[in-house]
Protein backbone atom coordinates (compact mmCIF):
# COMPACT_ATOMS: atom_id res chain seq x y z
CA UNK A 1 0.00 0.00 0.00
CA UNK A 2 1.33 3.44 -0.90
CA UNK A 3 2.13 5.63 2.09
CA UNK A 4 -0.01 8.71 2.67
CA UNK A 5 1.90 11.77 1.51
CA UNK A 6 -0.11 14.59 3.10
CA UNK A 7 1.67 17.02 5.42
CA UNK A 8 0.65 15.46 8.75
CA UNK A 9 1.34 11.87 7.65
CA UNK A 10 4.83 12.55 6.32
CA UNK A 11 5.78 14.68 9.34
CA UNK A 12 4.46 11.92 11.58
CA UNK A 13 6.99 9.50 10.08
CA UNK A 14 9.87 11.95 10.71
CA UNK A 15 11.72 9.75 13.21
CA UNK A 16 11.58 6.57 11.11
CA UNK A 17 12.60 8.40 7.95
CA UNK A 18 15.53 10.06 9.73
CA UNK A 19 16.75 6.79 11.22
CA UNK A 20 16.79 5.19 7.78
CA UNK A 21 18.39 8.25 6.21
CA UNK A 22 21.27 8.66 8.63
CA UNK A 23 22.04 5.18 9.83
CA UNK A 24 22.14 6.73 13.27
CA UNK A 25 19.69 6.17 16.10
CA UNK A 26 19.63 9.35 18.14
CA UNK A 27 17.72 7.57 20.92
CA UNK A 28 21.01 6.04 22.13
CA UNK A 29 22.18 9.51 23.23
CA UNK A 30 19.03 10.35 25.17
CA UNK A 31 18.96 9.78 28.91
CA UNK A 32 15.19 9.82 29.19
CA UNK A 33 15.38 13.29 30.72
CA UNK A 34 16.09 16.70 29.33
CA UNK A 35 19.79 16.03 28.88
CA UNK A 36 21.47 14.03 26.15
CA UNK A 37 25.04 12.92 25.59
CA UNK A 38 26.41 15.62 23.27
CA UNK A 39 30.01 14.40 23.32
CA UNK A 40 28.73 10.88 22.67
CA UNK A 41 26.87 12.16 19.63
CA UNK A 42 30.03 13.90 18.37
CA UNK A 43 32.11 10.77 18.99
CA UNK A 44 29.60 8.68 17.00
CA UNK A 45 31.21 9.78 13.74
CA UNK A 46 34.05 7.42 14.61
CA UNK A 47 36.51 9.86 12.99
CA UNK A 48 39.43 11.46 14.79
CA UNK A 49 40.52 14.95 13.73
CA UNK A 50 43.42 13.40 11.80
CA UNK A 51 41.04 11.04 9.97
CA UNK A 52 38.79 13.93 9.04
CA UNK A 53 41.79 15.79 7.66
CA UNK A 54 42.54 12.73 5.55
CA UNK A 55 38.95 12.47 4.27
CA UNK A 56 38.92 16.17 3.43
CA UNK A 57 42.32 16.33 1.77
CA UNK A 58 41.39 13.34 -0.42
CA UNK A 59 39.03 15.71 -2.24
CA UNK A 60 41.16 18.85 -1.99
CA UNK A 61 39.20 20.27 0.93
CA UNK A 62 40.83 22.27 3.73
CA UNK A 63 44.32 23.59 4.36
CA UNK A 64 43.24 26.94 2.91
CA UNK A 65 45.56 29.96 3.20
CA UNK A 66 45.36 32.75 5.74
CA UNK A 67 45.32 36.17 4.09
CA UNK A 68 46.57 39.23 5.92
CA UNK A 69 44.27 42.16 5.15
CA UNK A 70 46.92 44.88 5.39
CA UNK A 71 44.99 47.81 4.00
CA UNK A 72 41.82 47.07 5.95
CA UNK A 73 44.01 46.80 9.06
CA UNK A 74 45.58 50.18 8.28
CA UNK A 75 42.11 51.62 7.74
CA UNK A 76 40.83 50.24 11.07
CA UNK A 77 43.86 51.71 12.87
CA UNK A 78 42.86 55.18 11.66
CA UNK A 79 39.81 54.90 13.91
CA UNK A 80 41.48 53.16 16.89
CA UNK A 81 43.24 54.83 19.80
CA UNK A 82 47.07 54.86 19.60
CA UNK A 83 48.61 51.40 19.94
CA UNK A 84 45.32 49.71 19.06
CA UNK A 85 43.99 48.02 15.95
CA UNK A 86 44.75 44.30 15.74
CA UNK A 87 45.92 42.84 12.42
CA UNK A 88 42.89 41.54 10.53
CA UNK A 89 43.29 38.10 8.95
CA UNK A 90 40.96 36.03 6.79
CA UNK A 91 40.87 32.27 6.44
CA UNK A 92 40.35 32.02 2.69
CA UNK A 93 37.79 29.25 2.66
CA UNK A 94 36.72 30.30 -0.83
CA UNK A 95 39.73 28.22 -1.90
CA UNK A 96 37.82 25.02 -1.13
CA UNK A 97 36.57 23.06 -4.18
CA UNK A 98 32.96 24.26 -3.88
CA UNK A 99 33.97 27.81 -2.93
CA UNK A 100 33.17 27.85 0.79
CA UNK A 101 33.94 26.22 4.14
CA UNK A 102 30.83 24.10 3.67
CA UNK A 103 32.99 21.70 1.66
CA UNK A 104 34.46 20.63 5.01
CA UNK A 105 31.01 19.72 6.30
CA UNK A 106 29.97 17.97 3.11
CA UNK A 107 33.18 15.94 2.70
CA UNK A 108 32.63 13.92 5.87
CA UNK A 109 28.89 13.50 5.32
CA UNK A 110 29.23 12.30 1.75
CA UNK A 111 32.18 10.02 2.52
CA UNK A 112 30.10 8.47 5.31
CA UNK A 113 27.10 8.02 3.01
CA UNK A 114 29.32 6.25 0.50
CA UNK A 115 30.91 4.04 3.14
CA UNK A 116 27.46 3.05 4.42
CA UNK A 117 26.30 2.10 0.93
CA UNK A 118 23.79 4.87 0.20
CA UNK A 119 23.23 5.58 -3.51
CA UNK A 120 22.65 9.28 -3.05
CA UNK A 121 22.66 12.19 -0.65
CA UNK A 122 20.14 14.92 0.11
CA UNK A 123 20.33 18.26 1.86
CA UNK A 124 17.80 20.98 2.61
CA UNK A 125 19.67 24.21 2.08
CA UNK A 126 19.44 27.41 0.09
CA UNK A 127 23.08 28.23 0.69
CA UNK A 128 26.64 27.19 0.01
CA UNK A 129 26.09 23.84 1.66
CA UNK A 130 24.05 22.62 -1.31
CA UNK A 131 26.92 23.38 -3.65
CA UNK A 132 29.31 21.66 -1.25
CA UNK A 133 27.23 18.47 -1.05
CA UNK A 134 26.74 18.48 -4.83
CA UNK A 135 30.47 18.96 -5.38
CA UNK A 136 31.37 16.13 -3.00
CA UNK A 137 28.69 13.86 -4.48
CA UNK A 138 30.17 14.49 -7.93
CA UNK A 139 33.67 13.63 -6.69
CA UNK A 140 32.56 10.54 -4.80
CA UNK A 141 30.15 9.25 -7.44
CA UNK A 142 26.85 9.57 -5.57
CA UNK A 143 23.56 11.09 -6.70
CA UNK A 144 22.48 14.32 -5.07
CA UNK A 145 19.24 16.21 -4.46
CA UNK A 146 19.21 19.70 -2.95
CA UNK A 147 15.95 21.21 -1.71
CA UNK A 148 15.89 25.02 -1.62
CA UNK A 149 13.54 27.71 -0.36
CA UNK A 150 13.99 30.03 -3.31
CA UNK A 151 10.94 31.98 -4.49
CA UNK A 152 8.16 34.15 -3.11
CA UNK A 153 4.54 33.47 -4.13
CA UNK A 154 5.02 35.63 -7.25
CA UNK A 155 7.82 33.34 -8.40
CA UNK A 156 10.47 35.99 -7.74
CA UNK A 157 13.67 34.30 -6.59
CA UNK A 158 16.45 35.57 -4.37
CA UNK A 159 19.34 36.07 -6.84
CA UNK A 160 21.83 34.62 -4.38
CA UNK A 161 19.81 31.42 -4.02
CA UNK A 162 19.33 31.10 -7.78
CA UNK A 163 23.10 31.28 -8.15
CA UNK A 164 23.46 28.45 -5.63
CA UNK A 165 20.97 26.39 -7.65
CA UNK A 166 23.06 26.98 -10.76
CA UNK A 167 26.18 25.84 -8.95
CA UNK A 168 24.48 22.66 -7.68
CA UNK A 169 23.22 21.86 -11.18
CA UNK A 170 26.69 22.49 -12.58
CA UNK A 171 27.89 19.67 -10.31
CA UNK A 172 25.15 17.37 -11.65
CA UNK A 173 22.73 17.61 -8.74
CA UNK A 174 18.95 17.79 -8.93
CA UNK A 175 17.62 20.98 -7.38
CA UNK A 176 14.08 21.13 -6.02
CA UNK A 177 13.03 24.76 -5.63
CA UNK A 178 10.18 25.82 -3.36
CA UNK A 179 8.32 28.92 -2.31
CA UNK A 180 8.70 30.36 1.18
CA UNK A 181 7.74 28.27 4.18
CA UNK A 182 8.97 25.81 6.78
CA UNK A 183 7.24 22.97 4.89
CA UNK A 184 10.46 22.72 2.94
CA UNK A 185 11.20 20.11 5.58
CA UNK A 186 8.06 18.19 4.59
CA UNK A 187 9.10 18.09 0.94
CA UNK A 188 12.61 17.12 1.98
CA UNK A 189 11.36 14.24 4.16
CA UNK A 190 8.95 13.04 1.49
CA UNK A 191 11.69 12.79 -1.17
CA UNK A 192 14.10 11.28 1.37
CA UNK A 193 11.52 8.59 2.07
CA UNK A 194 10.98 7.89 -1.65
CA UNK A 195 14.65 7.76 -2.61
CA UNK A 196 16.22 6.16 0.47
CA UNK A 197 19.10 8.62 0.18
CA UNK A 198 21.38 9.73 3.01
CA UNK A 199 20.40 12.88 4.91
CA UNK A 200 23.59 14.91 4.65
CA UNK A 201 22.28 17.31 7.27
CA UNK A 202 24.30 20.39 8.12
CA UNK A 203 23.54 19.59 11.73
CA UNK A 204 24.68 15.96 11.85
CA UNK A 205 27.82 15.16 13.85
CA UNK A 206 29.64 14.68 10.50
CA UNK A 207 28.62 18.19 9.48
CA UNK A 208 30.13 19.67 12.63
CA UNK A 209 33.17 17.40 13.01
CA UNK A 210 34.10 18.53 9.50
CA UNK A 211 34.44 22.13 10.71
CA UNK A 212 36.77 21.22 13.59
CA UNK A 213 39.69 21.08 11.13
CA UNK A 214 39.03 24.74 10.34
CA UNK A 215 39.53 25.87 13.94
CA UNK A 216 42.53 23.59 14.27
CA UNK A 217 44.16 24.98 11.11
CA UNK A 218 43.55 28.57 12.25
CA UNK A 219 45.54 27.95 15.45
CA UNK A 220 48.33 26.00 13.72
CA UNK A 221 48.74 28.44 10.83
CA UNK A 222 48.73 31.51 13.11
CA UNK A 223 51.38 29.92 15.33
CA UNK A 224 53.53 29.14 12.30
CA UNK A 225 53.09 32.55 10.66
CA UNK A 226 52.84 34.88 13.66
CA UNK A 227 54.19 32.86 16.55
CA UNK A 228 50.96 33.13 18.53
CA UNK A 229 47.29 32.24 18.60
CA UNK A 230 44.81 34.82 17.38
CA UNK A 231 43.23 36.87 20.16
CA UNK A 232 39.83 36.61 18.50
CA UNK A 233 38.14 34.44 15.88
CA UNK A 234 34.99 35.98 14.40
CA UNK A 235 32.47 33.55 12.92
CA UNK A 236 29.55 34.59 10.76
CA UNK A 237 26.64 32.96 12.55
CA UNK A 238 23.48 31.44 11.07
CA UNK A 239 22.83 27.80 11.92
CA UNK A 240 25.67 27.79 14.43
CA UNK A 241 27.79 25.07 12.82
CA UNK A 242 30.68 27.37 11.97
CA UNK A 243 30.92 28.67 15.53
CA UNK A 244 30.57 25.21 17.08
CA UNK A 245 33.05 23.40 14.85
CA UNK A 246 35.62 26.19 14.78
CA UNK A 247 35.58 26.56 18.56
CA UNK A 248 35.91 22.79 19.04
CA UNK A 249 38.87 22.75 16.66
CA UNK A 250 40.55 25.61 18.51
CA UNK A 251 40.11 23.72 21.77
CA UNK A 252 41.62 20.58 20.19
CA UNK A 253 44.60 22.72 19.13
CA UNK A 254 44.95 24.00 22.70
CA UNK A 255 44.13 27.57 21.71
CA UNK A 256 42.13 28.09 24.87
CA UNK A 257 42.86 31.83 25.15
CA UNK A 258 41.39 32.62 21.75
CA UNK A 259 37.98 34.27 22.07
CA UNK A 260 35.20 33.09 19.77
CA UNK A 261 32.85 35.87 18.74
CA UNK A 262 29.72 35.24 16.68
CA UNK A 263 28.54 37.88 14.23
CA UNK A 264 25.21 38.17 12.42
CA UNK A 265 23.51 40.80 10.32
CA UNK A 266 20.73 42.41 12.32
CA UNK A 267 17.45 41.61 10.56
CA UNK A 268 15.25 42.21 13.59
CA UNK A 269 11.61 42.55 12.61
CA UNK A 270 11.69 40.52 9.39
CA UNK A 271 9.79 37.25 9.82
CA UNK A 272 11.72 34.41 8.23
CA UNK A 273 8.63 32.44 7.17
CA UNK A 274 6.89 35.47 5.69
CA UNK A 275 6.18 35.40 1.98
CA UNK A 276 6.21 39.19 1.64
CA UNK A 277 9.34 39.69 3.78
CA UNK A 278 11.29 37.06 1.82
CA UNK A 279 12.57 39.39 -0.88
CA UNK A 280 12.85 42.38 1.46
CA UNK A 281 15.99 40.75 2.80
CA UNK A 282 19.05 41.78 0.89
CA UNK A 283 21.16 38.97 2.30
CA UNK A 284 20.11 35.34 2.59
CA UNK A 285 22.22 34.06 5.45
CA UNK A 286 24.49 35.04 8.32
CA UNK A 287 21.66 37.05 9.80
CA UNK A 288 19.83 37.10 13.12
CA UNK A 289 16.78 35.44 11.55
CA UNK A 290 18.76 32.19 11.62
CA UNK A 291 21.49 33.04 14.12
CA UNK A 292 19.28 33.77 17.12
CA UNK A 293 16.71 30.94 16.83
CA UNK A 294 19.43 28.34 16.18
CA UNK A 295 21.44 29.59 19.17
CA UNK A 296 18.54 29.49 21.62
CA UNK A 297 16.82 26.38 20.20
CA UNK A 298 19.33 24.29 18.24
CA UNK A 299 17.09 21.23 18.06
CA UNK A 300 14.55 22.68 15.64
CA UNK A 301 16.72 21.66 12.67
CA UNK A 302 16.43 18.70 10.29
CA UNK A 303 17.86 16.17 12.77
CA UNK A 304 16.52 15.05 16.18
CA UNK A 305 19.51 16.55 18.03
CA UNK A 306 21.66 19.17 16.39
CA UNK A 307 25.42 18.83 16.67
CA UNK A 308 25.66 22.61 16.21
CA UNK A 309 25.26 24.16 19.66
CA UNK A 310 26.83 27.62 19.34
CA UNK A 311 25.80 28.95 22.75
CA UNK A 312 28.20 26.43 24.31
CA UNK A 313 31.12 28.17 22.65
CA UNK A 314 30.53 31.84 21.88
CA UNK A 315 31.93 34.42 24.29
CA UNK A 316 30.21 37.33 22.58
CA UNK A 317 27.53 37.67 19.96
CA UNK A 318 27.66 40.90 17.96
CA UNK A 319 25.51 42.26 15.16
CA UNK A 320 26.25 44.49 12.21
CA UNK A 321 23.87 46.01 9.67
CA UNK A 322 23.31 45.00 6.05
CA UNK A 323 24.89 48.28 4.90
CA UNK A 324 28.05 47.63 6.95
CA UNK A 325 28.52 44.27 5.25
CA UNK A 326 27.97 45.69 1.78
CA UNK A 327 30.40 48.52 2.44
CA UNK A 328 33.10 46.17 3.77
CA UNK A 329 32.57 43.81 0.81
CA UNK A 330 33.33 46.68 -1.55
CA UNK A 331 36.30 47.67 0.64
CA UNK A 332 37.68 44.12 0.50
CA UNK A 333 37.69 44.23 -3.29
CA UNK A 334 38.97 47.79 -3.57
CA UNK A 335 41.63 47.77 -0.86
CA UNK A 336 42.73 44.14 -0.76
CA UNK A 337 42.18 43.13 -4.36
CA UNK A 338 40.02 40.11 -3.57
CA UNK A 339 36.35 39.67 -4.36
CA UNK A 340 34.67 37.43 -1.82
CA UNK A 341 31.41 37.02 -0.05
CA UNK A 342 28.82 37.83 1.01
CA UNK A 343 28.72 35.32 3.92
CA UNK A 344 32.19 35.75 5.46
CA UNK A 345 31.91 39.49 5.17
CA UNK A 346 29.44 39.67 8.04
CA UNK A 347 32.33 38.53 10.23
CA UNK A 348 34.66 40.91 8.38
CA UNK A 349 32.49 43.97 9.09
CA UNK A 350 32.42 42.90 12.75
CA UNK A 351 36.19 42.25 12.79
CA UNK A 352 36.86 45.70 11.34
CA UNK A 353 35.11 47.20 14.38
CA UNK A 354 36.37 44.66 16.95
CA UNK A 355 40.00 45.05 15.80
CA UNK A 356 39.86 48.61 17.09
CA UNK A 357 39.24 47.29 20.63
CA UNK A 358 42.41 45.15 20.54
CA UNK A 359 46.10 46.10 20.87
CA UNK A 360 47.97 46.44 17.56
CA UNK A 361 50.22 43.45 18.29
CA UNK A 362 47.23 41.07 18.44
CA UNK A 363 45.54 39.20 15.59
CA UNK A 364 41.86 38.93 14.80
CA UNK A 365 40.77 36.43 12.18
CA UNK A 366 37.55 35.85 10.32
CA UNK A 367 36.94 32.13 9.98
CA UNK A 368 35.80 32.17 6.35
CA UNK A 369 35.51 33.79 2.99
CA UNK A 370 33.29 32.44 0.23
CA UNK A 371 33.26 32.65 -3.57
CA UNK A 372 31.29 35.45 -5.13
CA UNK A 373 29.55 35.68 -8.48
CA UNK A 374 26.42 36.70 -10.35
CA UNK A 375 23.48 37.08 -7.98
CA UNK A 376 25.54 37.10 -4.79
CA UNK A 377 27.98 39.91 -5.49
CA UNK A 378 27.37 43.20 -3.64
CA UNK A 379 26.14 44.96 -6.78
CA UNK A 380 23.28 42.53 -7.58
CA UNK A 381 22.41 42.47 -3.86
CA UNK A 382 22.02 46.24 -3.80
CA UNK A 383 20.32 46.35 -7.21
CA UNK A 384 17.83 43.70 -6.07
CA UNK A 385 17.15 45.69 -2.91
CA UNK A 386 16.44 48.79 -4.94
CA UNK A 387 14.10 46.85 -7.28
CA UNK A 388 12.19 45.68 -4.19
CA UNK A 389 11.63 49.21 -2.96
CA UNK A 390 14.39 49.24 -0.35
CA UNK A 391 15.89 52.71 0.12
CA UNK A 392 19.68 52.78 -0.17
CA UNK A 393 21.56 55.75 1.26
CA UNK A 394 24.62 56.78 3.21
CA UNK A 395 24.24 57.48 6.92
CA UNK A 396 24.72 56.01 10.38
CA UNK A 397 23.63 52.36 10.14
CA UNK A 398 23.21 51.95 13.90
CA UNK A 399 20.89 54.96 14.10
CA UNK A 400 18.91 54.66 10.88
CA UNK A 401 18.85 51.00 9.76
CA UNK A 402 15.40 49.45 9.31
CA UNK A 403 15.52 45.88 7.92
CA UNK A 404 13.13 45.51 5.01
CA UNK A 405 12.81 49.28 4.60
CA UNK A 406 16.31 50.61 3.98
CA UNK A 407 19.98 49.78 3.67
CA UNK A 408 22.18 52.39 5.33
CA UNK A 409 25.70 52.38 3.95
CA UNK A 410 28.07 53.80 6.59
CA UNK A 411 28.93 57.38 5.59
CA UNK A 412 32.54 56.61 6.46
CA UNK A 413 34.28 53.55 7.94
CA UNK A 414 34.08 54.96 11.48
CA UNK A 415 30.34 54.21 11.36
CA UNK A 416 30.94 50.46 11.10
CA UNK A 417 30.34 49.59 14.75
CA UNK A 418 29.23 46.26 16.14
CA UNK A 419 26.41 46.10 18.66
CA UNK A 420 26.53 43.46 21.41
CA UNK A 421 23.62 41.10 21.84
CA UNK A 422 22.67 40.35 25.42
CA UNK A 423 24.07 36.82 25.83
CA UNK A 424 22.47 36.32 29.24
CA UNK A 425 19.11 37.12 27.68
CA UNK A 426 19.77 34.44 25.05
CA UNK A 427 20.82 31.99 27.75
CA UNK A 428 17.55 32.61 29.59
CA UNK A 429 15.64 32.12 26.39
CA UNK A 430 17.49 28.82 25.79
CA UNK A 431 16.64 27.55 29.29
CA UNK A 432 13.01 28.58 28.94
CA UNK A 433 12.61 26.81 25.59
CA UNK A 434 14.37 23.68 26.86
CA UNK A 435 12.08 23.52 29.90
CA UNK A 436 8.97 24.11 27.81
CA UNK A 437 9.93 21.20 25.53
CA UNK A 438 10.59 19.07 28.58
CA UNK A 439 7.28 20.12 30.10
CA UNK A 440 8.46 21.43 33.48
CA UNK A 441 10.65 23.97 35.21
CA UNK A 442 11.29 21.44 37.99
CA UNK A 443 14.39 19.64 36.80
CA UNK A 444 17.02 17.60 38.62
CA UNK A 445 20.64 18.53 39.36
CA UNK A 446 21.94 16.58 36.35
CA UNK A 447 19.67 18.49 33.98
CA UNK A 448 20.73 21.75 35.63
CA UNK A 449 24.36 20.83 35.03
CA UNK A 450 23.48 19.93 31.43
CA UNK A 451 21.78 23.29 30.85
CA UNK A 452 24.78 25.07 32.35
CA UNK A 453 26.96 23.37 29.72
CA UNK A 454 24.47 24.14 26.98
CA UNK A 455 24.53 27.87 27.72
CA UNK A 456 28.19 28.06 28.78
CA UNK A 457 27.37 29.28 32.27
CA UNK A 458 27.15 27.99 35.83
CA UNK A 459 24.55 25.80 37.59
CA UNK A 460 23.88 28.81 39.86
CA UNK A 461 22.94 30.91 36.85
CA UNK A 462 20.60 28.18 35.58
CA UNK A 463 18.98 27.88 39.02
CA UNK A 464 18.38 31.61 39.25
CA UNK A 465 16.79 31.62 35.79
CA UNK A 466 14.58 28.67 36.75
CA UNK A 467 13.47 30.51 39.90
CA UNK A 468 12.45 33.51 37.79
CA UNK A 469 10.57 31.29 35.35
CA UNK A 470 8.61 29.32 37.95
CA UNK B 1 5.85 22.23 -28.95
CA UNK B 2 8.30 20.43 -26.68
CA UNK B 3 9.63 17.05 -27.75
CA UNK B 4 10.13 13.94 -25.68
CA UNK B 5 13.73 14.10 -24.40
CA UNK B 6 13.84 17.91 -24.15
CA UNK B 7 15.27 19.41 -20.93
CA UNK B 8 12.41 21.29 -19.28
CA UNK B 9 11.25 22.94 -16.08
CA UNK B 10 7.96 22.01 -14.45
CA UNK B 11 5.85 23.56 -11.71
CA UNK B 12 3.52 21.96 -9.20
CA UNK B 13 1.56 23.00 -6.12
CA UNK B 14 2.87 20.73 -3.36
CA UNK B 15 0.47 21.85 -0.64
CA UNK B 16 -2.54 24.07 -1.24
CA UNK B 17 -3.05 26.86 1.29
CA UNK B 18 -5.45 24.74 3.37
CA UNK B 19 -3.04 21.81 3.63
CA UNK B 20 -0.10 23.83 4.92
CA UNK B 21 1.59 23.93 8.32
CA UNK B 22 -0.96 25.53 10.66
CA UNK B 23 1.65 27.83 12.25
CA UNK B 24 2.48 30.24 9.45
CA UNK B 25 2.53 34.02 9.22
CA UNK B 26 -0.73 35.33 7.76
CA UNK B 27 0.67 36.24 4.34
CA UNK B 28 2.31 32.85 3.82
CA UNK B 29 -0.75 30.94 5.06
CA UNK B 30 -2.82 32.46 2.23
CA UNK B 31 -0.68 31.07 -0.56
CA UNK B 32 0.15 27.49 -1.61
CA UNK B 33 3.56 25.82 -1.31
CA UNK B 34 4.86 25.62 -4.88
CA UNK B 35 7.70 23.64 -6.39
CA UNK B 36 9.83 23.80 -9.54
CA UNK B 37 12.09 21.02 -10.82
CA UNK B 38 13.93 20.30 -14.05
CA UNK B 39 14.15 17.11 -16.02
CA UNK B 40 13.89 15.31 -19.34
CA UNK B 41 10.41 15.36 -20.82
CA UNK B 42 8.92 11.87 -21.10
CA UNK B 43 6.42 12.62 -23.91
CA UNK B 44 5.79 15.41 -26.45
CA UNK B 45 3.82 18.29 -24.90
CA UNK B 46 2.95 21.99 -25.04
CA UNK B 47 3.83 24.58 -22.42
CA UNK B 48 0.95 24.52 -19.91
CA UNK B 49 0.34 20.77 -20.24
CA UNK B 50 0.51 18.36 -17.33
CA UNK B 51 3.66 16.32 -17.95
CA UNK B 52 6.12 13.87 -16.43
CA UNK B 53 9.89 14.35 -16.39
CA UNK B 54 12.91 12.32 -15.38
CA UNK B 55 15.14 14.42 -13.12
CA UNK B 56 18.94 14.45 -12.85
CA UNK B 57 18.71 11.71 -10.20
CA UNK B 58 16.31 9.64 -12.37
CA UNK B 59 13.27 10.44 -10.25
CA UNK B 60 9.97 10.77 -12.07
CA UNK B 61 8.23 14.04 -11.22
CA UNK B 62 4.98 15.46 -12.55
CA UNK B 63 3.69 18.99 -12.95
CA UNK B 64 2.83 21.72 -15.43
CA UNK B 65 5.35 22.33 -18.20
CA UNK B 66 6.52 25.94 -17.79
CA UNK B 67 9.82 26.25 -19.67
CA UNK B 68 11.71 24.38 -22.39
CA UNK B 69 15.52 24.61 -22.41
CA UNK B 70 15.50 26.58 -19.13
CA UNK B 71 18.44 28.92 -18.55
CA UNK B 72 19.77 31.22 -15.84
CA UNK B 73 19.04 34.92 -15.95
CA UNK B 74 20.54 36.08 -12.65
CA UNK B 75 23.26 38.65 -13.20
CA UNK B 76 25.53 41.25 -11.66
CA UNK B 77 22.54 43.56 -11.38
CA UNK B 78 22.01 47.11 -12.54
CA UNK B 79 24.58 49.82 -11.86
CA UNK B 80 24.68 51.00 -8.24
CA UNK B 81 26.32 54.45 -8.13
CA UNK B 82 26.92 54.28 -4.37
CA UNK B 83 29.63 51.68 -4.95
CA UNK B 84 31.73 54.19 -6.91
CA UNK B 85 31.37 56.62 -4.01
CA UNK B 86 32.59 53.97 -1.56
CA UNK B 87 35.62 53.19 -3.75
CA UNK B 88 36.57 56.89 -4.01
CA UNK B 89 36.12 57.47 -0.29
CA UNK B 90 38.22 54.48 0.75
CA UNK B 91 41.11 55.45 -1.53
CA UNK B 92 40.92 59.02 -0.33
CA UNK B 93 41.05 58.00 3.35
CA UNK B 94 43.79 55.43 2.95
CA UNK B 95 45.95 56.77 0.16
CA UNK B 96 45.03 60.48 0.08
CA UNK B 97 43.25 60.51 -3.25
CA UNK B 98 45.29 60.64 -6.46
CA UNK B 99 48.52 61.83 -4.83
Amino acid sequence: MALAKDYASVMGRNNEIMKEAMGLDYAQFESGKMRFDYEGLMASTGYTLEEIEKVQSATGVGNTPILELRNLTALARKYAKPGYGATILAKDEAANPSGSFKARRAACAVATAKKMGYKGVMAATSGNYGAAVASQAAMQGLKCIIVQECFDSHGVGQPEIIEKARKCEAYGAEVVQLTVGPELFYTFLSILEDTGYFNASLYSPYGIAGVETLGYEIAMQCREKYGKDPAVVVCTSAGGGMMTGTARGLIKAGATNTKCIAASIDLTGLHMASDTAFNKKSCTTGHTGFGVPYAVDPDHSDVPRSAARPLRYMERYVTVKQGDVMYITEALANLEGIERGPAGNTALAAAFSLAQELPADEYIIISETEYTGAGKHVQPQLAFARENGIEIKFGDPNAEDKPGVNIILPKDPSYIKTMDMDLDHMRKSFIKKACKKYGSFDIDEDDIAFLAEEVNSTPEFVKSVLEDLK
Amino acid sequence: MAKKGDWVRIHRVVLDAAGRNPNLPEDTAKVPLEMWVKGTLLADAEVGDEVEVETATNRIEHGTLVEVNPYYTHSYGKFVPELIQIDRQLREILFGGEE
